[in-house]
């Protein structure tokens, strides 16, 4: 657990991060939206004492973050940032050996880990250990990048626009991997990002910061139902609001009794993307299955009822 | 292999030969020689003074670049970022003042050899080397240097694992531009009695003969142009690997 307690930075007449209060609980994903200059990576850098907040404290599991040393810390908690910051003078595999380098872990112990990682993030060890991180793609370099930050089992993820410099696919695929070890791991991850569309789909409660306050702290359900400020409003995109709700569930919770024809959709499919299916096809209702098994069927009408204002 | 690599090799093949045994050159240099004189410089051994001169640059460098490197490293730390002009303003210094000068200022306090000459040396290969140092350590990616603090590097592991293997290559540089410097400037050392491959010009200048001018310099710049080459060679590689091209 995070618990940040009024939090506040100043950098010379500027107040950066204003008073912010929020708890991240074990196992939970927050992420921090904002637009640029709203103080949410500067925020987010006082968990691991990249910044050290003018007052204020931030405590981890009850115990302020301020008792170990700073560098003994953030050896404690994973770090992946935007434009992944990879050394180019190591391997991939050293790279992601830094922190349990740091942490004076054995060779082989570290070579399994290294190992362990790479199968994880789907990148064939045997290929990909001895590489440069220039000779590895956009998508690859960002892997890596998470790898390392996981190398020495953090219990928690500090994300800075961890996928800002990704295009839409490989964001995709990466947003969907992130959610995958999460659940595997139960890591705590705090993630910075600008774009709601990802906020939404990654994390369990968000955090709306606008000119250094936090505005509104809830779950995504809340956050697009009952906007604290007409700036989340605007932040969420209120033509957007009803896909956005339907992004939440999938269609396996939807799912009802009964038969429809045509090709059916997987039960893992968010309702946004079912209900798209079914405009795209022409179709008032269809097939629900689950490992090719059908278990039922989502219709227009029922994804169309999800996506309304909730009471 | 590419032609540049033969051509090197063959340099590198007639530099040794030379060395070890420069008699058996006599019909290339006897051409230049007048009414009888030598053709080649015999009064010292030419391997030993080649010896001499490359440790009296060898020492002079790496002194340079202990120094040089050192105070880049201090001025690039939080704390000693106010003696940034101080310290470029010493290096310059050292390289405006002419080699002769210093020799000439040195010897009343080192007396003659190679004392005066290591002191030329080192003042005159601080520049190139400590610029070169600050520009590696402050051009290190912002991204990189995050990920290193963010990781848990204290301030040392962050320079030693991180800052000089990145800055590296261009330090090398630097290193590559004093060296031969140093090794030009090393024959003027012989004018205060230091063994160097000058002994072999001076000599020339005092006899007019033109075939020791022409071994003295010919040593010196194949020495230069080989050392040179390999420097470049390292640098070159050194970046690939981080995927630089330098």
């Amino acid at each position: 657990m995070i618990e940040i307690d009024a939090v506040t930075k100043v950098y010379g007449t500027q107040t950066v991060v204003d008073a912010v209060s929020m708890t991240v609980p074990s196992g939970t994903i927050a992420v921090i939206v904002g637009t640029s200059g709203s103080g949410k990576t500067t925020l987010m850098r006082t968990i691991n004492r990249l910044v050290e907040p003018t007052s204020g404290a931030v405590r981890i599991d009850g115990e302020d973050n301020r008792a170990l040393p700073a560098y003994e810390l953030r050896r404690r908690i994973g770090y992946a940032i935007q434009g992944h910051g990879l050394f180019p003078h190591r391997t991939v595999a050293q790279n992601i050996a830094t922190v349990p380098g740091l942490l004076g872990w054995d060779q082989k112990r570290i070579a399994n880990r290294v190992d362990e990682l790479l199968d994880l993030f789907q990148l064939d060890p045997a290929a990909f250990r001895e590489r440069m991180p220039h000779e590895l793609s956009g998508g690859q370099q960002q892997r890596i990048g998470v790898a390392r930050a996981l190398a020495a089992e953090p219990n928690i993820l500090l994300m800075d626009e961890p996928y800002g410099a990704l295009d839409p696919i490989i964001r995709a695929k990466a947003q969907e991997d992130l959610l995958a070890i999460q659940a595997r791991f139960g890591t705590t991850i705090v993630l910075v990002t600008h774009d709601m569309e990802e906020a939404i789909r990654l994390g369990h409660r968000i955090a709306v910061m606008d000119a250094g306050k936090l505005l509104q702290y809830s779950k995504p359900a809340d956050i697009i139902a009952k906007p604290a400020t007409p700036f989340v409003k605007e932040l969420i995109g209120a033509p957007e609001r009803p896909f956005r709700l339907l992004s939440l569930v999938r269609v396996a919770d939807l799912a009802e009794p009964g038969e429809a024809a045509g090709a059916p959709l997987d039960a893992g499919l968010s309702a946004r993307d079912a209900y798209a299916e079914l405009l795209w096809s022409g179709r008032e209702a269809a097939p629900v299955a689950r490992d090719g098994a059908i278990v039922g069927r989502v219709r227009l009408q029922g994804l169309a009822k999800q996506a309304a204002r909730p009471s | 292999m590419s032609a540049g690599l033969v051509v090197r090799a063959i340099a590198l093949a007639i530099l040794l030969a030379f060395l070890v045994a420069p008699e058996a050159f006599t019909p290339v240099f006897a051409p230049l020689t007048e009414r009888g004189a030598p053709a080649i410089y015999t009064q010292a051994d030419m391997l030993a003074l080649a010896m001499n001169h490359l440790g009296l640059v060898a020492a002079a460098v790496v002194a340079a670049t202990i120094v040089s490197v050192g105070l880049a490293i201090v001025v690039t730390r939080p704390f000693g970022a106010e003696f940034l002009p101080l310290s470029r303003s010493i290096a310059n210094i050292g390289q405006t003042f002419p080699p002769i000068a210093v020799l000439a200022l040195a010897v009343p306090a080192l007396g003659f050899g190679a004392a005066p000459t290591f002191v030329a040396l080192f003042l005159y290969g601080l520049l190139p080397i400590f610029e070169n140092a600050l520009t590696g350590l402050t051009n290190v990616q912002p991204a990189v240097r995050e990920a290193a603090t963010g990781m848990g590097m204290t301030q040392r592991q962050r320079l030693v694992q991180v800052e000089l293997p990145l800055a590296l290559p261009v330090i090398l540089a630097g290193i590559r531009l004093s060296t031969v410097i140093a090794l030009a400037t090393a024959t003027i050392g012989s004018t205060v009695a230091a063994s160097t491959l000058g002994e072999v010009i001076i000599a020339g200048l005092l006899t007019n003969n033109v075939a020791y001018i022409l071994q003295g310099g010919l040593v010196v710049g194949a020495l230069a142009v080989l050392i040179y080459d390999a420097f470049l060679w390292l640098e070159r590689a050194l970046a690939r690997r981080m995927g630089r091209t330098a």
